[in-house]
């Protein structure tokens, strides 16, 4: 009994927590104290959380080598653009449509491609994320190269942690259930894996798809925020962002994703004002890290309540 | 019949440009098992030197050309020490990642060195003629780049058949344990694997220098990414196949431009390149091999 | 045909690029019985167990278990119809603790759906409990209950190989295949691994099929074997008729027969 009490304390400092994050966060951006500058940020820090949380589900537990997550994003951004933009519907069902059309697209190419390993998956989802971005400006519904304009500003804070913490909910108590081991076996060894019971394509598929849902989820949240979408936003070096936040996060830690994703949207906001420069010290950043630290940030390990207890509390 | 004529000799060049970078990407691959993402950068900063050796030091385009292949080969070597090494023995997706890191080094580098615009190639350094031969028209610059590529390839051929080193190669790709105990010094054998896959880049970024007239920082992503799909296409690893997957894709990209959609063109290349990988994920020339339980 | 064979494998072939891996394989396993197949080095012994189990497609013959072919099903669903292995070189989830590697053998079995997992339903908490107290009590049988929260690479070989069967158990299998239990055991542990072997038989009433290169040991614990050599089967029977058997002896020759 008391693990059950210890589970809703858990539970309930959680919400506790999540909660005055986003009372704090509303009330600065209503009493007007959050400038634009921080409030654009603020949105990219929260669409990029979607975006690599989601990948690392991927990337990181499933062990799938994904290059085309942009891609995927194209398509939640495009479908919500529609949705609401051109057909009037109301945001939640432009949000739903982007969610399951993505997950479509995931579901659709990851059935022929997973079958692939390694760099050969990589390069398949690289292309396919091309294909997407391509087809999208070869068609003149969404105006081609040009793309979709005046999209309304419906991302509000709101929607914005609304989306973070759906997936990474979602995710993290996915990752963490019999479904979760059975899709991180298939990262540790597809043929133990298999032989052991679990149907590894399904598995692979399942993942791949959520992972792409959510992008779709990143997209609409992006395209209703910054107004106007094209084709080439969403080209693979977006995808290789997203793998890298990813990555140098520690490839099966969700905390280490956000944290990256996190961390480098403030970096690039710093150094917005010197592009080239910003480049070059991403590109240093990226080697450097890898060189000296290639299992990433975290590892695979997660940050929690816990391990700051361990922390400052010196126990264990 | 004369249209699709004059449209394979239009591709010849361009493919065999591919052929060229890719033949960078196959033996890297091969050698360490890594897709080099910093390959096509290698290219644009070949073809930046050769740029400045034809107008600031006002060089022939053959001095321009080795200039080009010399430095790059410096630069291939320099990075496989720099970057690669370290991470011979990671994640394959660390070095990967580090790959990006380097191609977008040199990309912004470049940039930040010698400003985003894009430079025109001297038209006196290569004048253009036009021939007709039997109611074809060729261009000098195409029959020059052919030419080039193709002798190119050929020295290749010769190293990697019948020199000391390019045994040494061989060995190391088919299994790094057994050369080392045979004596063949990995750190080498990769070294010069570099350098010989980046002066090849290099004389394809002087190439499409020529070919399309104009140069700038960014050239390097798309044809690098195009003839890595030919390396694929051929067969990842394998060196004929790279050549035949270069030609392949330059022929089809011609082919798609002049029949069809020009903006349908890259996806076209990517096209192929999931066919491939679904049919036949080892390439053309690829054997498959499944897994040892 | 023997009604109460578990498994009945008949005329199984195959090659790998025109090189014969296993010919004219004929098999039958009772249930509740414990057979060995042995043979030299190369003499196809993994193969065989790897067409029993979906990795490879036989080219010919027919794998019956409890009335049904096996050929052409994936080993996921192999392994749900209950047959279940280890592997000769290690093949566990090394980055995982102990305790998730025995929990992913159980899932093909798991109590609750993804939307309760995901929306955390008192019926995933209630399942997870479920799903640990049985891991659980496969490690304690194999005396690596205070091992669950170790990293599975880092533990010595010898645990490895137990955790290697544990895993195998918790999947739940009527029929479990041994691929080289003891390889690198010391002669201690493998005569405890024995024990632990026909112990297992009992308790959880399983038929076992093994692999062992080392004749001596074998001999000991089976009640029946294969002996394989160049992919065909040179002789069949119980240990003392195998061990007097002429063509074995030959197949073996300059190694001690025990």
């Amino acid at each position: 009994m008391q693990k059950v009490k210890n589970k809703w304390r858990k539970f309930a400092s959680e919400i506790l927590i999540l909660a005055a994050i986003f009372t704090l966060v509303q009330y600065l951006v209503t009493a007007g104290l959050l400038n634009q500058y921080f409030q654009i940020n603020l949105a990219s820090m929260c669409i990029n959380v979607i975006l690599a949380v989601s990948l690392s589900l991927i990337n990181g537990f499933t062990g799938q080598l994904s290059l085309g997550h942009a891609g995927f994003m194209a398509v939640g951004a495009y479908v919500a653009a529609i949705m609401t933009n051109m057909l009037d519907l109301p945001f939640i069902i432009g949000i739903l449509a982007a969610c399951l059309a993505a997950g479509l697209a995931g579901f659709i190419i990851g059935v022929p491609t997973l079958r692939l390993k390694g760099d050969y998956l990589a390069i398949a989802t690289l292309a396919l994320g091309e294909i997407i971005r391509v087809t999208l400006q070869n068609i003149d519904y969404v105006n081609g190269p040009a793309g979709i304009m005046g999209i309304s500003k419906l991302s509000t804070w709101p929607w914005l942690f609304g989306g973070v913490v759906l997936t990474v909910v979602v995710i993290v108590n996915l990752v963490n259930s019999s479904y979760g081991r059975a899709i991180i076996s298939v990262r540790e060894d597809e043929v133990a894996a298999e032989l052991m019971g679990i149907n590894t394509t399904k598995y692979k598929v399942l993942a791949f798809a959520i992972g792409a849902m959510f992008a779709g989820l990143a997209g609409a949240l992006y395209a209703h925020y910054f107004y106007i979408i094209k084709p080439e936003t969403f080209n693979f070096l977006k995808s290789f962002d997203i793998l890298v936040m990813v990555v140098l996060g520690g490839l099966g830690s969700t905390t280490g994703a956000i944290i990256a994703a996190v961390s480098i949207t403030a970096l690039t906001a710093a150094l917005q004002p010197f592009p080239a420069i910003r480049m070059i010290l991403y590109a240093l950043i990226l080697i450097i890290v890898m060189i000296y630290r290639p299992q990433g940030l975290m590892g695979n390990k997660e940050l929690s309540m816990k391990t700051f207890g361990r922390i400052w509390g010196g126990r264990n | 019949m004369l249209e699709f004529t004059q449209q394979i000799v239009n591709g010849l060049s361009l493919g065999a440009i591919y052929a060229l970078i890719a033949l960078g990407y196959t033996m890297v691959y091969g050698i360490i098992k890594l897709i080099n993402f910093a390959h096509g950068d290698i290219m644009m900063v070949g073809a930046f030197v050769g740029y400045f050796s034809l107008t600031l030091l006002g060089t022939n385009i053959f001095v321009a050309m080795i200039a080009a292949m010399v430095t790059c080969a410096v630069f291939g070597v320099l990075i496989e020490k720099i970057a690669y090494r370290p991470l011979r023995n990671a994640t394959r997706i660390a070095a990967l990642i580090t790959a990006i890191g380097v191609s977008l080094f040199l990309e912004y580098i470049t940039i930040f060195l010698l400003g985003p615009s894009q430079k025109v190639f001297p038209e006196s350094a290569f004048p253009i003629k036009a021939y007709a031969v039997g109611g074809l028209s060729i261009l000098n610059k195409d029959v020059f780049v052919f030419v080039l590529a193709v002798a190119l390839m050929l020295i290749l051929q010769y190293i990697i058949k019948w020199t000391k080193t390019g045994k040494a190669m061989r060995a190391v790709s088919l299994d790094r344990e057994a050369a080392v105990l045979m004596g063949i010094s990995v750190d080498k054998t990769i070294s010069i694997t570099f350098a010989i896959g980046s002066a090849l880049a290099a004389a394809a970024g002087v190439m499409l220098g020529i070919y399309y007239n104009t140069i700038n920082p960014l050239m390097g992503i798309i044809p690098g990414l195009k003839a890595f799909v030919a390396a694929v296409l051929g067969g990842i690893g394998i060196i004929p196949g790279a050549m035949v997957g270069g030609f392949v894709m330059g022929l089809l990209e011609t082919m798609v431009s002049g029949y069809g959609n020009s903006l349908y063109r890259d996806a076209v290349a990517f096209g192929v390149l999931i066919f491939i990988l679904l049919i036949k994920p080892s390439g053309i020339f690829g054997e498959d091999t499944g897994e040892k339980v | 045909m023997d009604e109460i064979n578990l498994m009945e494998i008949s005329n199984l072939d195959k090659s790998f690029g025109g090189l014969s891996a296993v010919q004219d394989f004929n098999f039958q396993i009772a249930e509740n019985e414990l057979v060995g197949l042995i043979g030299p080095n190369g003499a196809g012994k993994t193969t065989v167990f790897n067409l029993i189990t979906g990795v490879y497609k036989p080219d010919k013959g027919s794998i019956m278990f409890k009335g049904e072919n096996l050929v052409g099903l994936l080993p996921y669903t192999i392994c749900a119809r209950g047959v279940a292995r280890t592997f000769q070189n290690i093949r566990l989830f090394n980055d995982l603790t102990v305790l998730d590697n025995v929990k992913i053998a159980t899932h093909k079995d798991v109590p609750y759906g993804l939307m309760g997992a995901i929306l955390r339903s008192p019926g995933f908490f209630r399942g997870e409990e479920e799903i640990e107290k049985e891991a659980l009590k496969y490690l304690e049988i194999f005396n690596l209950k205070d091992k669950k929260d170790e990293l599975a690479k880092n533990l010595p070989y010898g645990e490895q190989r137990r955790i290697e069967i544990v895993r195998a158990l918790a999947t739940k299998p009527l029929l479990l295949i041994l691929d080289e239990p003891a390889a690198g055991m010391n002669p201690q542990e493998t005569q405890d691994l024995m024990e632990l072997i026909r112990y297992i038989r009992h308790e959880f009433n399983l038929t076992i099929l093994l692999i062992e290169h080392d004749m001596s040991l074998v001999m000991g614990v089976c009640e029946r074997l294969y002996v394989l050599d160049y992919g065909q089967v040179i002789a069949e029977g119980p240990p003392a008729e195998i061990r007097s058997n002429k063509r074995v002896i030959e197949a073996y020759l300059g190694e001690d027969v025990g």
